[in-house]
């Protein structure tokens, strides 16, 4: 039954194959090959779980106005410290906002995180590895020592570096971790790189005479994504508790805000009172980070060429 | 390009002869290895003519691949470099050309096709998107007028149903129709030189010999100047006119084609002959077993004193270890680096 269904996919993929005399550009193919590649990623049940997780957190912080019972920073919206209960599931915190509310605005802070600092990481490391793979010589030299004076460093001390320099702002952290994990992306994107530009396909667009940009945006980019992507997927989960940490730390989102990090940072003081201040958004974290290693985790198992025949 | 034109041919080769369009002069490329330096290709020579097909021959390592990278400048920096002599094209030395001139010569007037068409195409890119885009590139023509051109050159080199597939990807291809597509693709600007790496080493011998005929047939039509690196002595016969054998980093012998088969003046080429099977003797009760050269090509930072091949030469004398072998060039002539060419036995009759 599953199998009919799945030649019933594959057939109705087939008849997307682009008409004839339109080239589809080298994105669309990638983009083929993703569904491909997801169908077997999905197979996997850690993927699943990862993949159902990620998408209730992506609907969570987009519904967030509609879910949420009050406003995130609504002071009184209880009496303060109150246990968990019907009207207030998660509790209150000592000024009497709700805490569910909270976790649940948070999940857009979050969400902002993971998007931009990766986005952030992955897109100047992947230039940076390309760039250094491609051309070789001292431009690979001086690339490839700069990241790895930065990979000396731990991640932390650079984000910490970075927020005081910038200050503190959950924005500016956002802007730290993505700086802090330059040096993996750009570590995967070079050594792919490498590799890439040893295939025939290179040597022969080379001999037809195309420039830089051609080789590089056209021909060595799209090859290079799929390991990135699993990078990409592993990386947010350290993004997030990268940015929670900082704002634990007071560096990055500041007080008022619901972000999970500082909500535990504030909470601290009323542990013995009121646990519920920090749990709450601490499982919110780990379910978080566990989701995204879950999906990134069933990614890198179905790129794993000993996996896929 | 009126430059090419000017070029006339030597005084002192016969005025029958067609003007030459490339022209190698003592080629040496050099890798640096642990093991030293090593010259995969050393004081190379030789002349492509307008119109003929030149086959580079020789076993793995003779350095005939690395000629033919040296001449497009694919060989990678480091490890490899060209430390001496010129590629003449249209006047121009390409080994001194800039970036942006060779970008125009390359897949224009220059062309290459390589031996494993397979993995020849971005796997990511239709068909249709990597022979537009040279074409595009080199011609200015319009994305439109680059398909119709593509089609049409897809119709020469006989693909079926060719604006159908030119939607489709390289994995929906064999590996005779990809060759053929690469040839496609190296004949689209209709280039004066087409350097051929091995091109059907991959494929299997029916569609070996279709993909030579196409050569063939393109050669007629375009008048183009084919170069053919190859190690296989039938696919030789088959296509060439004139021949240039490599041994070591070093060209041993040159001449045409039926002066190579019929009278040998170097052991070596004589060696690549004789391992030749003859069809219907091997196995049979008195029939000749397959022929070998004995040993294999010397490590390049380990090469023998005196002649490259007298440690695997059966002629070899005292003067052969001593004393490297000139190449005696008769000019436009059969010639060959050896000290013992005429005690070679004239022909391959006798061996077989």
């Amino acid at each position: 039954m599953q199998n009919r269904l799945e030649k019933a996919i594959a057939l109705a993929g087939a008849a997307h194959t682009p008409a004839a005399g339109v080239a589809p550009s080298g994105w669309a193919v990638l983009l083929r090959r993703m569904g491909r590649f997801w169908r077997s990623a999905m197979s996997n049940r850690g993927a699943r779980v990862g993949m159902v997780l990620v998408t209730v957190l992506v609907l969570v912080a987009f519904f967030a106005p509609w879910i949420a019972p009050y406003p995130p920073d609504e002071m009184g919206a209880g009496m303060s410290l109150l246990t968990p209960e019907m009207a207030y599931p998660f509790g209150t915190d000592e000024f009497g906002r709700d805490i569910f509310s909270r976790v649940i605005w948070g999940a857009r802070l979050t969400i902002q995180v993971g998007v931009i600092a990766v986005g952030i990481s992955l897109t100047v490391g992947t230039l940076t590895g390309l760039v250094a793979g491609y051309a070789g010589g001292w431009t690979e030299r001086i690339l490839m020592r700069l990241v790895d004076v930065v990979f000396s460093f731990t991640e932390t001390l650079i984000a910490l570096a970075a927020v005081a320099v910038l200050g503190p702002s959950l924005s500016n952290a956002m802007i730290a971790v993505g700086i802090a994990a330059i040096p993996f992306y750009a570590r995967v994107a070079y050594s792919v790189t490498l590799v890439e530009r040893n295939r025939a396909y290179f040597d022969a667009a080379y001999v037809q005479g195309a420039g830089h940009l051609r080789l590089i945006f056209l021909h060595l980019l799209p090859n290079i994504i799929p390991p990135l992507i699993v990078v990409a997927t592993l990386g947010v989960s350290s993004a997030v508790l990268a940015a929670a940490g900082l704002s634990f730390l007071g560096l990055g989102a500041q007080p008022p805000s619901p972000e999970w990090g500082a909500m535990l940072s504030a909470g601290r003081d009323y542990f013995n009172q009121a646990p519920w201040i920090m749990i709450y958004p601490g499982v919110a974290i780990m379910i978080t980070v566990l989701a995204f290693n879950l999906l990134g985790d069933g990614i890198r198992e179905a790129l794993d060429p000993r996996q896929t025949v | 390009m009126s430059a090419t034109k000017s070029i006339e041919a030597p005084n002192d080769e016969p005025a029958t002869r067609p003007a030459p369009v490339l022209e190698v002069r003592d080629l040496c490329t050099e890798f640096r290895t642990k093991a030293g330096v090593g010259r995969a290709v050393d004081g190379v020579s030789f002349t492509l003519h307008e119109g003929e097909i030149l086959a580079i021959v020789g076993e793995s390592g003779s350095g005939k691949s690395v000629t033919s990278l040296s001449i497009m400048g694919l060989i990678p920096d480091p490890p490899g470099r060209i430390a001496g002599g010129s590629v003449t094209y249209g006047g121009r030395d390409l080994t001194r050309l800039d970036e942006k001139a060779l970008q125009k010569l390359r897949g224009n007037e220059i062309a290459m096709i390589f031996q494993e068409p397979m993995t020849s195409l971005n796997p990511v890119l239709s068909i249709g998107r990597q022979m537009t885009e040279g074409i595009r590139q080199h011609t200015g023509m319009s994305e439109a007028e680059a398909r119709k051109h593509a089609v049409e050159m897809m119709r020469r080199v006989s693909i079926p149903a060719p604006e159908k597939r030119l939607g489709e990807y390289p994995h929906q291809f064999s590996g005779g129709m990809l060759q053929r597509i690469m040839i496609a693709i190296a004949m689209s600007c209709s280039p004066r030189v087409l350097i051929a790496d091995e091109p059907t080493t991959a494929l299997d011998v029916t569609i070996q010999a279709q993909i030579l005929e196409l050569m063939r047939d393109l050669r007629a039509t375009t008048g183009a100047s084919i170069m053919l690196i190859t190690h296989d002595m039938g696919v030789v016969a088959e296509m060439a006119d004139r021949v240039v054998v490599m041994y070591a980093g070093r060209k041993v012998e040159e001449g045409r084609v039926e002066d190579i088969f019929a009278r040998p003046r170097h052991p070596y080429t004589r060696g690549l002959l004789a391992a030749l099977p003859v069809l219907g003797t091997a196995g049979e009760v008195g029939g000749t077993q397959l022929n070998e050269i004995p040993g294999v090509v010397p490590a390049l930072t380990d090469l023998p004193n005196g002649c490259r091949f007298s440690d695997r030469c059966a002629l070899s004398t005292d003067k052969c270890l001593a004393e490297d072998p000139p190449f005696a060039d008769r000019v436009g002539a059969h010639s060959a680096a050896c000290w013992h060419s005429d005690r070679l036995a004239p022909t391959m009759e006798a061996t077989s």
